[in-house]
This record gives structure tokens, C-alpha cells and sequence, in this order.
């Protein structure tokens, strides 16, 4: 299923399943992400996508299945400390200056300081905050609250990049900009990433694979390839192929609300 | 925690020891007046009415008492001071202690919760004599620091459980992503996020243990002690002398108030605003 | 701060019977420990002969046993006469009444003037921070002195618990005005423009959005002075002779501590119970007062 079968795999996942008490919450997960790519994960409320990130990230367990993460078990994979995560919240510390949040996982890995002040240093280039170093995360905007958070993920250099709507508490000129700056430090970066969004041009925009996702039970319905040109630039979003492929993404997403078993049957529901 | 603020950059504030005391006047304006015209009045309304003075004195017959007796006044004052001194440090470490101990554990923590509340309803005064009892008869300081101790202890126990507990999932999450166990949890994430509340929670404690140390000593304790010169003068109805011992019980009151106040503002200078 | 009042599900009856019965079996586990834990302190230490903090023996540290057999017993040497313990609760409802007294007085005082500062904020710029730092003025300390002054002034039917009363109302008029200011100006700034736009007047607004904000924070100050009342009805009795209370009882029994140590214990019971009574009727209050989880603002 995936576009690169050559290459690596970075994340295999085979017949996962999670039930929270009698809710089931994913059912039947079967995907497989290469190496660089840039994978979204979209889907109405409840369909799990948040819960399927955190599961490969080890920081939900599945009721079943398997998870591989850079040929290791997921557990293993987050000891290694193999991925960078962030939120929707940038999860900043405000008792620590930007260059010491962004240290923070650093120190946990307990590099040198040399190392250390090196990287930061790095990472604000890569981010574009330069000289933003001692200021405190409340002076910042949102928008820039969010780009010391991917710093921090990528301090590390991870192999998998991991993002649950980090642009989803931002207006939308914010996010098309950031959309542009996360495309340029993947890019940069040569990380794999995982990314859910709500937003299906925000999905179509920056993914090699949109994977859209059904609720109850949580499910992949559908995988899109994108085989826009890379790199996107603005223009990309105003090319005919674009609106095809937005087009093709929000009738999976419908098909999969149609498949939905706990939705009332109208008579207004159109036959798709 | 980090505000979204939509404003761009906001300039780094200078610190210095204006910072140090603390907020702009136009803050403090209007209560400075208040105090003045408050004291005024008291002074008006007695020499008006011709109250008698040794019921309710004078803020002037006050003062001039107090500094008559200057020396034996802040003598009496500096030996309760460290009664409720050595009972705040007893009492605030010993919560701060139980307080790591039940965020670690965190059932415990909420089973014994109720309780504690609980037992914070009951008037710790009554066992001054006991203390007492306990302690050479009450004329030496230990009683009374017992007894600020045991005040002290759970308004820093609550607040300092309440700040360590008060972190979100995505804290928790993203300490879990770097492979962080709970010493790393707390001591990255749990401690500096509880030190603003803590710092609450002693500035309670403070004024709590000035009051337990000369309310305590009401119950017994040496001639030389504040509580027991206010006591013995109220009795003998020398009411101004007791109203400059009150007096000097909140200077020291007041002055380990914000020497608490000026640790916190530079353990938390990190603040957005350490206004209170 | 505080949002529209979602209410909590209405609960089974046999819900609530069985988290009850839960409460009451974990409150026996604590009391049962506890006990333990003071016996075998008090074993350990006599039988290591160690002084410090204080040296352990029946008269400083008594059995639990005995303190409650001492409060059934009778309350003077010589076998007759009431019992320790019927003396004592009895005490303890004189010093009940002074501190509910002024509990409620300082209580309905504190509320209108908190509902008139958050009014009219020029006062409450005023005023607040002095209330606020009056809580450093020791109510506590100057408690007997108040007491000594103004028994004399008080009527005949007022005498002797008037003052104290005076003294618990003190205690709880300035956190519940503090607390009141607070509740009303933390309502919900969206649900106010709702108001607004349905043209409610100023007194609408006020009883139907500001006030049940407010009760949370109402009621957090009124648990705090419900206990802080009962302090200071047993201060105030300290100095003057008012021998129906409670804390003439201990005055009483700190002196004969060295004959009969136990009736402080007693004393010292019964002063519990009545500061955890005052507490619970608190608590009870509000959960059927505020229909919705309080936040627990200490």
C-alpha cells in the first residue's frame, strides 16, 4: 500500500485494535509508513486518529496487534527515544527560556553541554527564531509557541516525527505559513512524519499519503496518494490537481461517515 | 502555563529592588489613603467622643507607649518571633515533605485527603496546654512551636499538593516520549510547577505562625514572652500597653510575611506577573 | 473562572447509600490506624526510655482507652456528681452558640458588604487591600482583650457570650467578604453579555448568574470560618470568667493536668468534635446548596 516499498519502513502496524471499556475505539488497523514520508492521519471526532498516534508513540497501549517503529517494538522505539511528539498545545515550560525548553529532551538524554548549546542553536535556525533564545515562552505568539515546540521534537534528531493538529489552535494564515515552514525543516530534516489534522487542504497540502479514518469503529476507510509535485510551494494550492485530490479526500471522509453503524439512517443521506 | 498571546514579542522586564517590594503606586494609592483617613478617624472619633481612653486607646497614645517600652516590647517580640520562625520552618517542611510523598503515591494522596481536611477543622489551640504539659511547663519555646508547627502544616501541605498535582496529560505525555521515569517527571515538571503554589501556601503559614506562637503562649509560657505581656497587661486593664504589644506582634508578623514574599519573587522571576 | 453550572447526574439513592457506607468504613480504617499508631509510638517510647521530643508516660501521653473512659467517668474525684462527659458537652454548646452566633452575623455582614464592594469598585480599591491585610491584624491575639472591654457594655441577656460571639462574626466576616467580592466578579464574562443581551437589569444579573458563581468561593471562606469561629469563641473565653464554656473547661483541667491528665485529653476530644461538627454542617450545606462539584479553593 505505501508509495515506498523499496525503501525501509519506518512504521508497521498490523491488526491493531483499542477498546476503552465497551467502546471500541480502533478496530482492524493495518498501515505501513516508509522513510520520509509525510503521512496524515484525517477523520471526523472519534475515529481515533489521535488515539492511533499515540499508540505509535507508546504512549497508549493497543488491546491488540502489533506496532513496529523503526524495527523495534514500539515501547523500545520510545526508549530510544526514537521520536519527537508535539501537541496541539506547544507544552512549553514557562520557568524555562525557549533555548532551555527546546534543550529539555537533551538533557534528559543527558548530552554535553557543548552538544547542547550547539544543537539549540541549530534547531532555532532550522525554525526560523533566531535570537529568541532567552525569551520566555508567555512573550511569544501562538504561532511561535509552536515552532519552539517542533525545535524541541527535532532537537534529537528522531527518526519519526510525530504531530497531533499542532496547527489546529492557530488562524489560518498562521497555519498556511507554518504549513509552508513544516514542509521546509521535513525537508531539512529528512525525518518521517505523522501528522493529524482536521483540515483536508491541510492534509492534501503536506502529505505523500493522506489516510482517512472512520469512527465507531475507528478504522483507516481509505488511503490517498498525493502525487503532487514536490516541493509545494503556494502555487501548488491554487493547481487544478490540488481541488481533484481535496475532492477525492471529502468523499472518503463521507463514504466513511456513511459506514458509520451507529448513525441514524435519514432519508436525506445521498447515495454516494 | 504559555499563554497564546497573539501580540507578537513583549519586552523582557527589568528587575531591580523597586521589583523587589513590589507594584506601581497608583496600585497602592488608594489603600494608602484609606489607611490614612482610617487612622485618622480612630484618632478623631476617641478625642470627639471622649472615649475612655484606657478602653480603646489612641493610635498616638499607641505609638508612644510602644515607643516607651521599646527595648522590652521587641525583646518580648524577637523571643515569640522564633517560636513561630522555628514552627513555620517545622511545620512547611514537614508538609512539603508529605506533600512529594502523596503526589508520588497518589492514591494514598486522595484517600487521605478528606482527613486531613478534616483534622484542619479542629482548634489546634485547645492543645496548647497539653503542649505545655509536654514541654518544661510551658515556660520554654518549644510548646509554642509545636503549636505554630502543627498551624503551618496543612495550609503548605494543601497548596504544595495541589501545585505538584496540577500538571496536564500532555505534560505527562510528552515526559513519556523522552523516556522519562517519575524522578525525571518530578523533578522537571511536578516541582517547578508547584512552586508558585507553595509559595502561597507559605505566605499563609507565616502570618499563621505569628498568631499560633502569642495565642499559644495566652495558654502559658515565659514573662519574657509577647503573648504572656500582652495577657498580663490586658488583665490589669493597661490597654495601650497591650495595643503596642499587638502592634509589635504584627511588625514581626508582617516582616517574615514578606521576607517569604521576596524569596518567592526570585524563585519566581520566571512569572508572567508576580502580582498577588 | 467559574462557567455555568453544569449539573452533576442525579445519583441512585443505593449509589449514594453504598459511597457513604465506603466513607464511613475508610474513616474507622484511618481512626483504627491512627489509634495503632499512637499506641505503639507510646510503647516504643516508654520501653526505649527515649525523652526526646518530650519523655513518655501515662501523664503526658495517657492509653486513648483511658481518655474515653475518663469522659465516661464522672467528672469530679469522689465518684459522684455528672459525668466528665455530659460537663464537657455541655461546655461545648455554650461555646456552640457563641461561635454560631457570630458565625452568622459575620457571615450575613460579610456577604452585603461584599455584595456592595464588588459593586462599587472605587470602595473596593479602597478598602480590599486593607481587608485583605486586616487578616494580619491577629483577631486571635487582640480576641480576650475585645472580650475584657466589651462584656461590661453588653446587656444583661448578652453578657458573657455576646463578646465572644462578637469575636467569631470578626473571624468570619472579612474572608467571606473577600471571598464574596471574588465569587461575583468571577462570573463567566461570555455568560454576562448573554445576560446583557436579554436586557437583564443589574439585580437579574446578580441573582441569577453572579451569585451562584459566587457560592463556591462563599462557601470555600464559610468552611474556613466555621473553624475559625469555633478558635475564637475558645479564646475569647480565656481571659474572662465565663464558666459555661469550653474553654473554661480547659483553663480548668490544664490545672489539675498533673492529678488528672486525662480530663485535658477529654477536653481536647470534645474541642475536636466541635470544630469538625461546625465543619461538617459546612459541607453538608453546600453540597445540597451547590448542586455541581466545588472546586476546592482552600
Amino acid at each position: 500500500m505505501s508509495l515506498a516499498d523499496a525503501t525501509m519502513s519506518v512504521v508497521e502496524i498490523s491488526g491493531v485494535s483499542k477498546r476503552f471499556g465497551t467502546t471500541t475505539a480502533l478496530e482492524g488497523i493495518e498501515l505501513e509508513i516508509g522513510e520520509r514520508e509525510f503521512v496524515s492521519l484525517i477523520g471526523p471526532s472519534g475515529c481515533g486518529k489521535s488515539t492511533l498516534l499515540r499508540i505509535i508513540g507508546d504512549l497508549i497501549e493497543p488491546s491488540g496487534g502489533k506496532v513496529v517503529v523503526n524495527g523495534k517494538t514500539a515501547r523500545q522505539a520510545r526508549k530510544d527515544r526514537d521520536y519527537g511528539i508535539v501537541f496541539q498545545d506547544p507544552v512549553l515550560y514557562d520557568w524555562r527560556t525557549v533555548a532551555k525548553n527546546v534543550a529539555l529532551p537533551l538533557e534528559m538524554a543527558r548530552w554535553p553541554r557543548q552538544k547542547r548549546t550547539a544543537r539549540i542553536q541549530k534547531m532555532l535556525e532550522l525554525v526560523e527564531l533566531t535570537g529568541f533564545e532567552n525569551h520566555r515562552p508567555w512573550q511569544l505568539s501562538g504561532g511561535m509557541q509552536q515552532r519552539v515546540s517542533i525545535a524541541r521534537a527535532l532537537s534529537f534528531d528522531p527518526a519519526l516525527l510525530l504531530m497531533d493538529e499542532p496547527f489546529g489552535a492557530l488562524d489560518e494564515m498562521t497555519r498556511e505559513r507554518l504549513n509552508m515552514e513544516l514542509l521546509r525543516i521535513w525537508a531539512a530534516s529528512g525525518s518521517t512524519v505523522v501528522f493529524v489534522t482536521h483540515s483536508i487542504s491541510e492534509a492534501v497540502f503536506l502529505s505523500t499519503q493522506v489516510m482517512v479514518m472512520s469512527p465507531r469503529p475507528g478504522r483507516i476507510s481509505e488511503v490517498v496518494p498525493i502525487d503532487l509535485t514536490q516541493p509545494r510551494t503556494a502555487a501548488t494550492r491554487e493547481a487544478p490537481r490540488f481541488f481533484e485530490l481535496v475532492t477525492q479526500v471529502r468523499e472518503a471522509l463521507h463514504l466513511g461517515q456513511d459506514l458509520d453503524r451507529t448513525a441514524p439512517v435519514t432519508s436525506q443521506q445521498a447515495p454516494t | 502555563m504559555s499563554s497564546t498571546a497573539p501580540v507578537a514579542v513583549q519586552s523582557v522586564p527589568r528587575g531591580g529592588l523597586g521589583k523587589l517590594v513590589g507594584h506601581r503606586l497608583v496600585d497602592w494609592l488608594p489603600a494608602v489613603i484609606v489607611l490614612v483617613a482610617v487612622v485618622g478617624l480612630w484618632q478623631g472619633l476617641i478625642v470627639w467622643l471622649d472615649v475612655q481612653q484606657f478602653l480603646l486607646p489612641k493610635p498616638t497614645a499607641i505609638a508612644s507607649a510602644f515607643w516607651t517600652d521599646k527595648h522590652e516590647l521587641l525583646h518580648a517580640g524577637w523571643y515569640t518571633f522564633q517560636e513561630a520562625l522555628g514552627g513555620f520552618v517545622l511545620g512547611s517542611g514537614a508538609a512539603i515533605v508529605v506533600a512529594l510523598v502523596l503526589a508520588r503515591w497518589r492514591p494514598l494522596g486522595t484517600a487521605l485527603m478528606p482527613y486531613f481536611i478534616a483534622a484542619n477543622a479542629i482548634p489546634i489551640i485547645a492543645f496548647a496546654p497539653i503542649t505545655n504539659q509536654w514541654f518544661n511547663g510551658g515556660l520554654t519555646k518549644s510548646s509554642k512551636v509545636v503549636i505554630a508547627a502543627i498551624l503551618c502544616f496543612f495550609p503548605v501541605l494543601v497548596n504544595t499538593l495541589r501545585g505538584l498535582t496540577s500538571v496536564r496529560p500532555q505534560d505527562l505525555e510528552l515526559m513519556r516520549s523522552y523516556a522519562g521515569g517519575q524522578t525525571a517527571i518530578f523533578r522537571r515538571v511536578r516541582i517547578p510547577n508547584a512552586l508558585p503554589f507553595m509559595f502561597t501556601g507559605l505566605k499563609v503559614a507565616t502570618v499563621l505562625a505569628m498568631i499560633g506562637a502569642v495565642v499559644g503562649e495566652y495558654f502559658g509560657g515565659a514573662l519574657n514572652a509577647l503573648g504572656v505581656l500582652i495577657l498580663a497587661r490586658s488583665r490589669i486593664f493597661m490597654f495601650t500597653q497591650a495595643w503596642a504589644g499587638v502592634f509589635v506582634a504584627c511588625l514581626f508578623g508582617l516582616g517574615l510575611y514578606l521576607a517569604v514574599a521576596a524569596v518567592e519573587r526570585v524563585a519566581l522571576r520566571w512569572m508572567p506577573s508576580t502580582s498577588e | 473562572m467559574a462557567t455555568m453550572a453544569a449539573e452533576r447526574p442525579v445519583e441512585r439513592s443505593t449509589e449514594v447509600i453504598r459511597r457513604a457506607a465506603a466513607r464511613v468504613g475508610t474513616s474507622i480504617l484511618v481512626l483504627v490506624a491512627l489509634w495503632g499508631l499512637w499506641e505503639a509510638y507510646r510503647w516504643l517510647w516508654i520501653h526505649e526510655g527515649w525523652t526526646w521530643p518530650f519523655a513518655v508516660n501515662d501523664t503526658t501521653m495517657p492509653h486513648l482507652h483511658d481518655i474515653f473512659a475518663a469522659l465516661w467517668g464522672r467528672a469530679s474525684p469522689g465518684g459522684v456528681g455528672p459525668r466528665l462527659i455530659t460537663v464537657l458537652v455541655k461546655g461545648a454548646l455554650f461555646t456552640a452558640k457563641e461561635a454560631a452566633a457570630g458565625f452568622a452575623i459575620g457571615a450575613l455582614v460579610g456577604f452585603a458588604l461584599g455584595v456592595v464592594l464588588a459593586h462599587f469598585s472605587l470602595f473596593q480599591r479602597g478598602l480590599l487591600p486593607w481587608i485583605v491585610a486586616s487578616q494580619t491584624v491577629p483577631i486571635l491575639v487582640v480576641a480576650p482583650m475585645v472580650v475584657v472591654w466589651a462584656n461590661p457594655k453588653l446587656p444583661n441577656g448578652l453578657k458573657d457570650w455576646g463578646a465572644v460571639a462578637l469575636i467569631a462574626a470578626f473571624l468570619t466576616f472579612f474572608p467571606v467578604t473577600v471571598n464574596t467580592i471574588r465569587g461575583l466578579h468571577s462570573a463567566d464574562r461570555r455568560a454576562l453579555e448573554l445576560m446583557r443581551s436579554y436586557a437583564a437589569g443589574d439585580w437579574r444579573v446578580l441573582w441569577k448568574l453572579r451569585f451562584p458563581a459566587a457560592l463556591p468561593y462563599i462557601f470555600s471562606a464559610l468552611k474556613i470560618s466555621a473553624t475559625a469561629s469555633v478558635v475564637g469563641a475558645l479564646i475569647g473565653e480565656l481571659p474572662s470568667s465565663i464558666p459555661n464554656g469550653l474553654g473554661a473547661q480547659i483553663i480548668n483541667f490544664s490545672q489539675y493536668y498533673t492529678t488528672q491528665p486525662r480530663g485535658l485529653w477529654a477536653t481536647n476530644v470534645i474541642a475536636a468534635a466541635l470544630g469538625i461538627s461546625f465543619f461538617l454542617i459546612v459541607v453538608i450545606a453546600e453540597k445540597l446548596v451547590v448542586r455541581r462539584a466545588p472546586e476546592n479553593l482552600v
